[in-house]
């Protein structure tokens, strides 16, 4: 019971904190290595496919989760989605997105071991969060493509849903995690574990993504008077 | 209008003998660190020739630059904003390193630790990148003086642009006779593509010298800047994952001094100084829709130094009386718009580059040589710049668009200019019939020998000190120099009352920064 506790009730907060803490240290501390560390000058050919299928597929998969986890069971069928169109439409879109995912990573994963210049770029950070996204892609394609495409089923939105919605009103629901398959709960440990990662990691890069550039003026000027006082209102 | 300044170069190109020093005093002053072992903030190329990286003018290929869009509207060539978000995965327009080369370095230790033995030790080149043997292909300067021009430079995108049969007797002329030093550093554009084309908003260019950096705290190495520029002279740090690009020395230009590759130029070829343009103009004369007008366009954009109304407006502007000064002395304006034998790199990409060249004579003269002429007699060298297609067509494809008439122009001044002087020194007389082949007066003669032949550091470089009380009072109280800290190049807090204009004629002194003496400290 108390391991329940502090793995579904304790480990998010803690997750949760140092996923936060840790983004406000960095922005502050780091702003010179706040970078996606790109190494497609050493390496081309590979991460020209690798790059956007990983990429592309983690937005998919992204969105999947949204709808998966925090939208309520009750609302889409309020909408008349059954469960059964529900079912094929996460399993489908799903798998295709956990394939782009694997792919994508496998490439750029390749890559990086096997190209000398690229490997050489990386750091002992780089390959703790390889290693803890890799096993995030396994547990979440043992789940989608073991367990809904070709196994028995697990309606995730009666339990794991719940729960973690119950987190952001501060009432997790420790029970209903503790009877959910194995898997499903070593896919959200290892996922808490790479977000309290992610302020410390390259992953910061994604914070950045420069969407203000569409309205920006094409030439910026600054004033040298300016340049010097140091900024945080950047992106 | 609204006049701004800009710190420009000049670059005399006859004079320029390849010597590098240029470059390697540029590397060990700003590229000499992991990441930037292949960066060449300054390099020399040697012209006919591929470039570095390899056909960085070949904009089909790498999309750098503007174009007009059917509209008539500026665009950068490597398509929309939406475009370049869609490709932030992948750049595919990002050259890749073999495109430079492969940086290598050497395993000294094998030599200085090899045991006395009968035979000299020796050492392989290992790569910067893997650490691994490697084998050295190719360089920064690896054409130098033509060398493996035969095999090569028959790629050179200029030649490209010429008509066939030009660029035929190019490629069969340029090994006997036709060959010329281009050194590049950034052109520090009035209308920059990498700034741009930057998503994170960290590149800029200074709105009091025009100097476009690159804020290492916001770039987040989304690598545009790179693709968008199209003399390449934007890099990747690979170890940083930063953008990296020339700096215009920028340190030394605040303090009143030339930058470094012009410091330390043996053939004192480089001429530095200021330039007022009207900002407003920019975008207009950047999308004239004829290439060959590019070059009176962006000269129309540049503001008489001397202009009461330039004067009135400028300091209004907040330019400071001191620069308005520099400006009217500035060896750059004179070059480029007064005696106009100054001209753009490439002016046909819009960027409206800053680092302008004086087209070397000395293809022609070589030229006229050949064909047993006179190379001192104004009259066989006339006769050769209007007859001569190459390398007449070569030039105009590096500085006028294509535009012969430009470079034959430029190139008849210099000619007439040494014809009369030649004439004055050696027996006295006024060759009257080169000032009117050329629409010059003797004494613009004579300025722009002075100029080029004889001026001094101080006629050379003519750079205002930065007004750093300025900055200091609008940064306010309590805002140290971020460079100020221990270690920084602004350590010692010299400037820390804010009043950083040194010894009273203006000029700032760079404090000298002390190592720390470090005990046991035999390195490794």
């Amino acid at each position: 019971m108390t391991a329940d506790i502090a793995l579904w009730a304790v480990l998010p907060y803690v997750a949760l904190t140092v996923f936060v803490v840790g983004h406000v240290w960095r922005w502050r501390a780091d702003q010179f290595g706040w970078t996606t560390r790109t190494t497609q000058v050493l390496e081309n050919r590979w991460l020209r496919l690798g790059s956007p299928l990983f990429h592309l597929g983690a937005f998919a998969a992204i969105a999947g989760h949204v709808l998966g986890l925090l939208v309520p069971k009750s609302w889409t069928e309020a909408v008349g989605v059954s469960e059964h169109v529900y079912h094929v439409v996460a399993v489908g879109a799903g798998t295709v997105a956990g394939v782009m995912v694997v792919a994508g990573l496998g490439l750029l994963l390749a890559r990086r071991f096997v190209n000398g210049r690229v490997r050489r770029t990386t750091t002992r950070m780089d390959k703790a969060m390889f290693a803890v996204l890799a096993v995030v892609i396994a547990l979440g394609m043992a789940e989608t493509v073991g367990v809904n495409l070709l196994g028995p089923g697990y309606d995730y939105r009666e339990t794991v849903a719940v729960w973690f919605r119950g987190i952001f009103y501060f009432q997790p629901d420790a029970s209903l995690m503790s009877g959910a398959p194995m898997v499903y709960q070593l896919h959200a440990i290892s996922a808490w574990v790479f977000l309290a990662m992610w302020p410390f990691t390259r992953l910061v890069h994604v914070w950045s993504a420069p969407i203000a550039y569409l309205w920006r003026p094409y030439v910026v000027y600054r004033r040298r008077s300016a340049a010097r006082v140091p900024e945080t209102a950047g992106r | 209008m609204r006049p701004m300044a800009q710190v420009a170069m000049v670059m005399n190109l006859d004079k320029c003998i390849g010597c590098h020093t240029c470059s390697v005093t540029c590397k060990q002053t700003w590229t000499n660190r992991d990441g930037t072992e292949y960066v060449w903030f300054n390099n020399v190329e040697t012209k006919p020739g591929i470039g570095y990286p390899k056909h960085y003018e070949d904009q089909e290929r790498w999309k750098g630059g503007w174009e007009l869009d059917r509209k008539g509207r500026l665009r950068l060539r490597s398509g929309s904003r939406v475009k370049r978000l869609a490709s932030l995965f992948a750049n595919p327009d990002l050259p890749s390193i073999d495109d430079y080369y492969e940086p290598i370095t050497y395993d000294y230790d094998t030599l200085l630790k090899a045991p006395a033995g009968p035979h000299t030790p020796v050492i392989r080149p290992k790569s910067a990148l893997t650490g691994k043997d490697t084998a050295i292909t190719w360089g920064a300067n690896w054409e130098d003086d033509l060398g493996g021009a035969a095999e090569h430079a028959g790629g050179d995108p200029n030649l490209a642009s010429l008509p066939p049969e030009a660029a035929e007797r190019v490629r069969f002329e340029f090994e006997r006779t036709f060959m010329f030093h281009l050194p590049r550093i950034c052109e520090h554009c009035l209308n920059p593509a990498c700034v741009s084309a930057c998503p994170s908003g960290a590149m800029y260019k200074r709105e009091e010298d025009g100097i476009v950096l690159v804020d290492q705290d916001r770039c987040r190495g989304w690598r545009m800047c790179v693709s968008a520029c199209p003399y390449k002279k934007v890099y990747v740090n690979h170890h940083t994952g930063k953008a990296e690009k020339c700096t215009f020395c920028f340190p030394r230009i605040e303090a009143g001094q030339p930058t470094v590759c012009a410091e330390t130029c043996v053939g004192r070829l480089r001429y530095l100084g200021l330039v007022l343009y009207d900002a407003d103009a920019v975008t207009a004369a950047a999308s004239v829709p004829d290439e060959r007008d590019l070059l009176e366009a962006q000269r129309a954009a540049f503001l008489d130094p001397a202009d009461p109304a330039v004067i009135e407006a400028a300091l209004a502007a907040g330019i400071p009386a001191d620069w308005l000064d520099a400006a009217r002395r500035s060896p750059v304006y004179e070059l480029a718009v007064r005696h106009r034998v100054a001209l753009p790199l490439h002016p046909e990409y819009r960027t409206m580059p800053m680092v302008w060249y004086i087209p070397p004579l000395s293809p022609v003269l070589d030229a006229v040589s050949d064909m047993d002429g006179d190379n001192t007699d104004p009259d066989d060298v006339f006769h050769a710049i209007r007859d001569l297609r190459i390398p007449m067509e070569y030039l105009a494809s590096l500085f006028s668009a294509g535009d012969v008439d430009v470079v034959a122009g430029v190139l008849m001044k210099l000619s007439a200019m040494r014809g009369y002087m030649r004439a004055r020194t050696l027996d006295g007389t006024v060759a009257d019939d080169l000032l009117t082949a050329t629409g010059m007066s003797g004494a613009d003669v004579e300025r722009l020998y002075r100029l080029l032949a004889i001026a001094k550091y101080d006629e050379r470089y003519v750079i205002p000190p930065a007004h750093r009380e300025n900055a200091a009072a609008l940064e306010g109280l309590g805002t140290g120099c971020s460079l100020d800290v221990a270690g920084g190049p602004g350590m010692g807090g010299e400037q820390s009352t804010g009043n950083g204009t040194g010894n009273g004629n203006g000029k700032i002194h760079l404090p000298l920064s002390v190592l720390p003496s470090r005990r046991n400290g035999s390195g490794s």
